[in-house]
């Protein structure tokens, strides 16, 4: 019951959250550029012209009433028309997300996976050389910049050791299209395509390491220093005194409670994990919506800019609703405190 | 938290300068806003800022006379580092200069009032928190022109989240101290309590957030530059080297690497010397 709660109080902020970020949107492409349409056309479009994209997109009412048509266009899930590619945004979108999407699974994967355990390493050991060594590992890996790191990777990887290949999610030779979920590595298993399972995963590799390496950094230094919070608990001592086994202690008494701030930080990090998307996808050429969004950008279609935003925004509140009822799970006193 | 008084300074020097991690952050730092700042005086070409071009010199490898190489224009690429050091330096400044005392303010009137000042200015925060620093900088791009202003606007205008949210955990510590209570039963005002009795409870948290925000906003101005939306050439700027460079890796590496590698210095500068603060003023929860 205090779980269901916490739970509607959690779903119901996030929805506050999405509409104040609607609105943000709203703002950004629809008041700042004061005409878009004039925007989106150009300098040399007549009056006309002009004039019918404005009541195409309607901006010739009122700014309320355009707020509210955007609004009930997000309800149904409708962005717009993207005036780049001259489709639908979502259509766009929804065919970029997956790529997108894919390479952050990865990553946080990636992040969590190895970020967590050389944390552990570090505590177990302090101030001995495998803590010196995590924690130059996580100083180098936070401020190595993301685009820096992936071109590094390309030149090493795939140009001197010739031992991944350095763009795209899929080699040019193979056919194939992740048309059940979007996702290479669930629909090639679905199709029975193990052939295309490992082209994926070796094309992802190199993106999802470039994009990891901070996070698992930051995973690193937070797990550290919980898990030596940890172990000066009392609980711990007395774990010790009862004769509980060395690896029981640490990974069963001690990693559990230690796992909820790096957990939470990851949620709030996942922002700036997005916006490393944009870059890797840019380095990797990898078809994803940043890669489409950095695209629409240049070319100033503020329809898919609003959407690609849109999308990240709702993206990152839907992770960090998923974290927070991770967390009420792992720490009962955060479902009955409450977290803020 | 346990705060050490800024004024005995000579201990706190003691302590920082035995930790030789903080110590090489230190010197990193200081050599760069030095550099910086003597950029003209120093370098060996400080004509090669402009839009000089020597094709004869083009695309030459690090040598005694142009120590990290030279790029496809034939600019002597050091030179042009130094002088980037500049552009990542002052977004660092502006944007920190509008996101602390922002942040701070925010932070300090949430953790003190409660209430709906709490609730608004939390919410609002939520919100803000949502939306990628580096994705709004694109949009803000998109919607004015790419440059230095509009992408320091940007980053600035969500970067007040982190300080206000860790202004705010703070001052709701401090709030039932008992020389906050002794303050307003002495009938000091408002304005006292937050500026006289709070703000100096927080500057050495804010001191450690600010070496190491100092670092990320360096690299989120590389990585918006790196992708076009930056300052715009002829003026040398890191994160655009790297892109450019990039087109001729990896026979011609120096032209991208270097300039990286100068991101990475500096960026690995504020960082060391913001977890020396760290340990030296004991602030653990600051990140």
């Amino acid at each position: 019951m205090e779980f269901l709660s916490f739970l509607v109080k959690r779903v119901l902020w996030s929805v506050l959250v999405l509409v104040g970020l609607s609105m943000v949107i709203f703002v950004i492409a629809r008041v700042v550029p004061g005409d878009p349409a004039r925007m989106a056309l150009g300098p040399r479009a007549t009056p006309e012209q002009v004039a019918q994209l404005q009541t195409e997109l309607g901006l010739d009412r009122p700014i309320v009433a355009q707020y509210g048509l955007f609004i009930e266009g997000l309800t149904r899930g409708d962005l717009g028309k993207s005036l780049l590619t001259e489709r639908p945004v979502n259509d766009d979108i929804r065919e970029t997300f997956g790529a997108t999407f894919e390479l952050v699974l990865c990553t946080m994967v990636l992040a969590m996976g190895f970020g967590v355990p050389l944390g552990m390493i570090a505590a177990y050991w302090k101030d001995q050389w495998p803590d010196t060594a995590v924690r130059f590992f996580a100083i180098f890996a936070a401020v190595t910049p993301s685009f820096f790191l992936a071109l590094l990777l390309q030149i090493l990887a795939g140009y001197v050791l010739h031992l991944l290949p350095t763009t795209g999610r899929l080699p040019n030779s193979m056919d194939f299209k992740a048309s059940w979920t979007g996702l290479l590595l669930i629909d090639s298993v679905i199709a029975g395509r193990l052939d295309v399972l490992g082209e994926a995963l070796r094309h992802l590799l190199l993106p999802s390491i470039a994009l990891a390496a901070a996070t698992m950094g930051q995973m690193a230094r937070l797990t550290r220093a919980s898990m030596i919070d940890v172990s000066r608990q009392d609980y711990i001592e007395a774990a010790r005194a009862f004769g509980i086994p060395e690896w029981l202690r640490v990974t069963k008494y001690m990693l559990r409670p230690s796992f909820v701030p790096p957990l939470t930080i990851m949620g709030l990090e996942f922002a700036s994990l997005i916006g490393g998307a944009f870059v890797v996808e840019m380095v990797f050429a990898w078809p994803g919506m940043a890669a489409y969004g950095i695209r629409t950008i240049l070319q100033k279609d503020l329809n898919a800019v609003m959407g690609v935003v849109m999308v990240s925004g709702v993206f990152f509140v839907l992770v960090n609703l998923a974290i927070d009822v991770l967390v009420g799970f792992v720490d009962p006193r955060v479902r009955i405190r409450g977290r803020r | 938290m346990t705060d050490i008084p800024l004024t005995n300074a000579y201990q706190n020097w003691y302590r920082f300068s035995r930790n030789p991690t903080a110590m090489i952050g230190l010197v990193i730092v200081v050599v760069c806003v030095l550099a910086a700042i003597l950029a003209p005086y120093i370098t060996p070409f400080p004509d090669h800022v402009g839009a000089v071009t020597n094709f004869r010199a083009r695309h030459l490898p690090p040598s005694a006379v142009n120590w990290f190489g030279t790029d496809n224009v034939g600019r002597d690429i050091f030179t042009r580092v130094i002088f980037g050091l500049r552009i990542s330096l002052l977004l660092a400044v502006v944007v920190l200069g509008i996101a602390i005392p922002v942040g701070t303010i925010l932070g300090m009137a949430a953790g003190y009032f409660g209430g709906w000042t709490e609730i608004v200015i939390m919410r609002v925060t939520d919100i803000a928190l949502a939306i990628p620093p580096l994705v709004m900088a694109l949009a803000v791009a998109a919607v004015l022109s790419p440059d230095l202003l509009h992408s320091m606007l940007a980053i600035a205008s969500l970067w007040w989240t982190w300080h206000t949210r860790m202004i705010y955990s703070i001052t709701r510590q401090l709030r039932t101290q008992e020389f906050i209570e002794a303050a307003e039963t002495l009938g000091a005002s408002k304005f006292h309590i937050l500026f006289r009795e709070i703000l100096p409870n927080c500057v050495s948290a804010i001191a450690v957030k600010t070496s190491l925000d100092c670092g990320f906003v360096i690299l989120v101005g590389a990585a918006l530059s790196f992708l076009g939306l930056g300052i715009q050439p002829p003026t040398p700027d890191l994160g655009t080297m790297v892109a450019q460079g990039a087109s001729f890796l990896p026979d011609y590496w120096w032209e991208s690497v270097l300039p990286g590698c100068a991101i990475l210095f500096l960026a690995l500068g504020f960082n060391l010397l913001g977890d020396g603060l760290r340990d030296l003023f004991d602030v653990e929860d600051v990140r």
